[in-house]
């Protein structure tokens, strides 16, 4: 018997009074209203989709391909911000928003590296932990979490990463080790709370196995909170990336990322301003997007008014 | 008093996560290859040299064995020797960790005290136009990191617009107070030494806005609508129905239940204070233990890692339990227990 | 019987909309309600009708900002409340009239104790004649008013928190509450509904007692028939933002008129036997679109198309006897 989540169960009473996450395609018109009523979050979608049409197509739209690699000019360095150079060129020649637009590939790549490599554990064990609540299970994983969390984010990252090689993927494993624990957290607290609800009771008394429970049932109606995180989170995991480059760790030159484009233009302010301040512009307007834009999604995702 | 035992409880929780958080750092220190003894008398040093002080870091010992060696020690207060300053990795922090918290202190000050006072601007003028400003604002003040507004404030501040000074704690030339806390401000305004005092405040003031920007606009945006949340619950519509003023309605009964939420984030916000401090303390030059970290990390000093982790662990965790208590403090529920069934 | 001398309060087609997404849910579409001096009003209606909204319409506690109303004056000994300043508000709601809501877990505040919270209702009453009022004076009245509603070791009550209450003692904080300043209106939105009924009786003899004592008006709002029979004097019946009917309760219930007062009474089951009671077909209409005429006309089993047209004007059936049908005037 099919319940409303679209699945096959095997429990015939089985009453999945969820709303289910089809809907959310049903719904596309209300659910676009929502998104659409605050102008900041269409803003904020606005930037993002520059963002990542700017990484894809980033030979295609940076005027200087070439120059974001391993380049040097040095007759053109210095140049402030011209008609040939948008952001002026920084101390070896290079085109500063070639690199700009190159350095958003590397960002992307962190971030969905990072959160598909955290999100899906971390979720996982918030679920058991929040659904085998006050078991030894339960204890076991969240006193782990807590030590993972009981350190501020970014120094954890930063001491991981110091002691492995500075490179990207490095980088990525440390941010990734510091990540997933919110995830945990998020999923314990939803998790624990619904599983009290009705139609997991009445899952489980007509013979339901956990994995269906955790899956079928518990699962689905924890998405929204999922989904508005990992929008809002991925602004993070590029911040936290150029904190990381910002300090040499991560990704290294001549790849250009943004954190090291912000600490190695500081060193010329305040006469050549524009190689710092176009980076760091470049990361608030990175933040800004996805921001707005996860606040619109969490609008849209909220059961609120309307 | 429920309050004792919820004290104590969060205490044998937060010691259980220390210890738990020093095996966690002493894996990723041990992880790192290359020799430890080696690294810390240089490549020229003769082998039975090294191999002596091998012996006497243990490192021919089993891991757990090595981890039993280094908790004893830190319980001792040995951290180990940094292999940048060479000295007591102890002797560093005592002289740097002062700096990062007067720092952190004051940070969390202006924190709290404008994220409350923009967030109830913004509800009672919600809607309006001051609302809207400072939604907009706290967007921009979200979106920029602690280390990008520093940039800015060095450039601003340091060569446009000198009004503030931007390096270090204090001015050269100026006589620092005698340590008693190893915060400047309060030692110099306990010895009464003005010019000092002001001094050192005036360093302290780019700094601190920086690493409180990102915080103070998150914290004014979870009150705002902590606040737009209550103002619709009935008890407020019964208080008015029942004749008290609009005024003592807003702002003790409002209020109140409001500030849970934002209490409650400032735990979290403190944290990434103290991330940002890395950064921030690094641009600034300013002489706290975040930059010492840094450059511990650089340097693959591990033992001044570690420490460093720890410390900041530690500092996180009592910080939490700060904030718990005042939440417990604020909303009667938690510190009283659940609430009795008909 | 018509006396206009003692009219306390006379609510005179009264419109409210509230604003939503695709427009505005037009909720009371003129609501005309009396209350004399010393009555006991009933309030009957199903839930949705708009009761809550009319009442706290009388006392200008709508949620802020989301509503509107086009139409209709609130009189209140004489005066349109619609149209007083805000100080002449304050002053209706801390001496005339005051609410006593529906779900006493939700209308107190959890982060304050009881004594705060009744102290302050009884300070800003009393503030408004007098300059200063002492802490401890506001004690005893505190406590005095919790003994007025029966409530045990009142001085130890002050320092207690909603929740370490149970639900009766709530219901029964908030009816001190709304005594303690304002004696010559209360409404009582569902006294007890939330509670078991053993208690629920309790809170309703309260009420009568408290009311007798006090000489007070009160329109008491409630779904159940019964609580109605027993506790007014008179009774309207609303529906879908409009009162339908209205009549002595002994009138309404030996001669029911309006289809919708009917179909209430025989939904009622009774324990004399009879089966399962006959419920009336339908739901109530979408606010946001609702019938141009009669808004009842969609679910009524005589209704004609003339009644779907325009709405029904009240018709005098027998003396205070008020219906507002097309039926009823034939």
């Amino acid at each position: 018997m099919r319940n409303l989540s679209g699945g096959q169960s095997n429990s015939p009473i089985a009453v999945n009074l969820a709303r289910p996450k089809s809907l959310f395609w049903t719904n596309l018109g209300r659910n676009w209203y929502k998104f659409s009523r605050n102008p900041l979050s269409i803003i904020g979608l606005v930037i993002v989709l520059v963002i990542i049409i700017s990484a894809i197509f980033a030979p295609w739209i940076a005027p200087y391909p070439e120059q974001a690699g391993p380049f040097v000019d040095f007759e053109n360095a210095g140049q402030p911000p011209s008609l040939q150079h948008l952001c002026g060129t920084d101390n070896m020649g290079r085109d500063i928003f070639s690199r700009i637009v190159f350095a958003f590939r590397g960002a992307l790549i962190m971030a969905i590296v990072v959160l598909a490599l955290a999100v899906p554990p971390g979720v996982l064990l918030g679920l058991i932990a929040g659904y085998f609540q006050g078991g030894w299970i339960d204890t076991v994983i969240m006193r782990i979490t807590d030590i993972f969390l009981a350190v501020p984010p970014l120094i954890l990252a930063l001491a991981v990463a110091s002691v492995l090689e500075p490179n990207l993927m490095n980088a990525m494993i440390a941010v990734t080790l510091m990540w997933w624990p919110w995830y945990t957290r998020l999923l314990y607290g939803t998790a624990s709370s619904i599983k009290n609800e009705y139609f997991v009771i009445a899952a489980e008394l007509t013979g339901a196995g956990k994995f269906h429970i955790i899956f079928r049932e518990i699962l689905p109606n924890c998405l929204s909170p999922i989904f508005t995180k990992i929008a809002l989170d991925v602004g993070w995991v590029i911040l936290i990336g150029a904190s990381l480059s910002f300090v040499g760790l991560g990704q290294q030159p001549p790849t250009p990322a943004l954190g090291q484009m912000v600490s190695d233009g500081a060193r010329y302010m305040p006469i050549f301003w524009w190689m710092t301040i176009f980076p760091a512009l470049a990361i608030v307007l990175i933040l800004l997007g996805f921001n707005l834009m996860g606040d619109g999604i969490r609008d849209m995702l909220e059961r609120g008014m309307g | 008093m429920k309050l004792g035992s919820f004290l104590l409880r969060r205490f044998l929780l937060s010691i259980f996560v220390i210890i738990g958080l020093s095996i966690v750092i002493f894996i990723i220190a041990r992880v790192v290859p290359g020799d430890p003894a080696r690294m810390a008398l240089g490549p020229r040093a003769p082998e039975d040299v090294v191999q002596t002080l091998r012996q006497e870091m243990h490192l021919d010992k089993p891991l757990p064995e090595q981890y039993f060696y280094w908790i004893k020690g830190v319980f001792r207060g040995d951290f180990g020797h940094s292999l940048v300053s060479k000295r007591p990795v102890l002797e560093d922090i005592k002289e740097y960790f002062p700096a990062t918290m007067e720092l952190a202190i004051f940070a969390g000050i202006l924190m709290a005290i404008f994220a409350i006072l923009l967030g109830v601007l913004a509800a009672q003028h919600k809607d309006t136009w001051v609302d809207g400003l400072i939604r907009v604002s706290s967007y921009f003040g979200v979106a920029i990191p602690a280390f990008v507004a520093a940039i800015i404030f060095m450039l601003l501040f340091g060569y446009y617009w000198p009004i503030l000074p931007v390096l270090g704690r204090l001015s050269p030339g100026m006589t620092p107070p005698r340590t008693i806390t190893g915060l400047l401000t309060l030692d110099s305004l306990i010895e009464g030494n003005f010019p000092a005092f002001w001094d050192a405040f005036k360093h302290m003031i780019l700094p601190a806005v920086a690493l409180s920007l990102g915080g103070l606009f998150q914290e004014a945006r979870i009150t705002r609508s902590s606040m737009v949340d209550n103002m619709h619950k009935d008890f407020l519509a019964a208080e008015r129905g029942y004749g008290i003023p609009e005024k003592i309605v807003m702002f003790k009964y409002l209020l109140k239940p409001s500030l849970i939420s934002t209490v409650s984030i400032m735990g979290l916000d403190f944290a990434s204070l103290l991330s940002n401090a890395f950064l921030v303390e690094l641009i600034f030059n300013w002489p706290g233990i975040s930059r010492y970290g840094i450059s511990a990390m650089l340097h693959k000093d591990l033992d001044a890692i570690s420490a460093v982790i720890i410390v900041f662990g530690v500092v996180f965790l009592v910080v939490n339990v700060i904030v718990d208590v005042i939440v417990a403090l604020l909303d009667p529920r938690i510190r009283l227990g659940t609430a009795r069934d008909m | 019987m018509e006396t206009k001398e003692n009219i306390l309060l006379n609510i005179k087609n009264l419109h409210v909309w509230y604003r939503v997404y695709g427009g505005y849910l037009k909720v009371l579409n003129g609501v005309n309600l009396i209350v004399r001096e010393g009555e006991r009003v009933g309030l009957v209606g199903e839930a949705g009708c708009g009761k809550t909204t009319t009442m706290k319409s009388i006392l200008q506690i709508l949620p802020p900002g989301d509503f509107l109303i086009p139409k209709g004056e609130i009189y209140y000994k004489g005066k349109d409340i619609l149209k007083m300043n805000f100080s002449e508000i304050q002053r209706l709601r801390s001496k005339e009239i005051a609410m006593i809501f529906q779900d006493p877990t939700a209308a107190l505040n959890p982060v304050f104790t009881i004594g705060t919270q009744i102290g302050d209702v009884i300070k800003y009453s009393i503030a408004l004649e007098e300059k200063k009022v002492y802490k401890e004076k506001l004690k005893i009245l505190s406590a005095r008013a919790l003994k007025e509603a029966y409530l045990p070791d009142p001085e130890r009550m002050l320092v207690n928190y909603p929740f370490q209450l149970s639900g009766g003692m709530r219901q029964r904080t908030c009816i001190a509450m709304a005594i303690s300043s304002s004696r010559n209106l209360l409404i009582a939105d569902e006294p007890g509904t939330s509670l078991d009924v053993t208690i629920q009786d309790q809170i309703l003899h309260l009420l009568k007692e408290i009311v007798e004592k006090m000489g007070a008006s009160i329109i008491l709002i409630t779904h159940s028939l019964g609580v109605a029979r027993e506790m007014t004097d008179r009774i309207y019946v609303m529906y879908a933002g409009t009162i339908v009917e209205t009549a002595l309760t002994k009138d309404l219930f030996k001669n029911p008129v309006h289809p919708y007062t009917k179909g209430l009474l025989a939904s009622v089951p009774k324990l004399s036997g009879g089966g399962i009671a006959r419920g009336i077909p339908g739901r109530i209409p979408d606010y946001l679109n609702p019938p141009q005429g009669c808004r009842f006309q969609p679910r009524c089993e005589h209704s004609t198309s003339s009644c779907a047209e325009n709405p029904p004007q009240f018709f005098e059936v027998e003396e205070g006897h008020l219906v507002a049908c097309y039926l009823a005037q034939r």
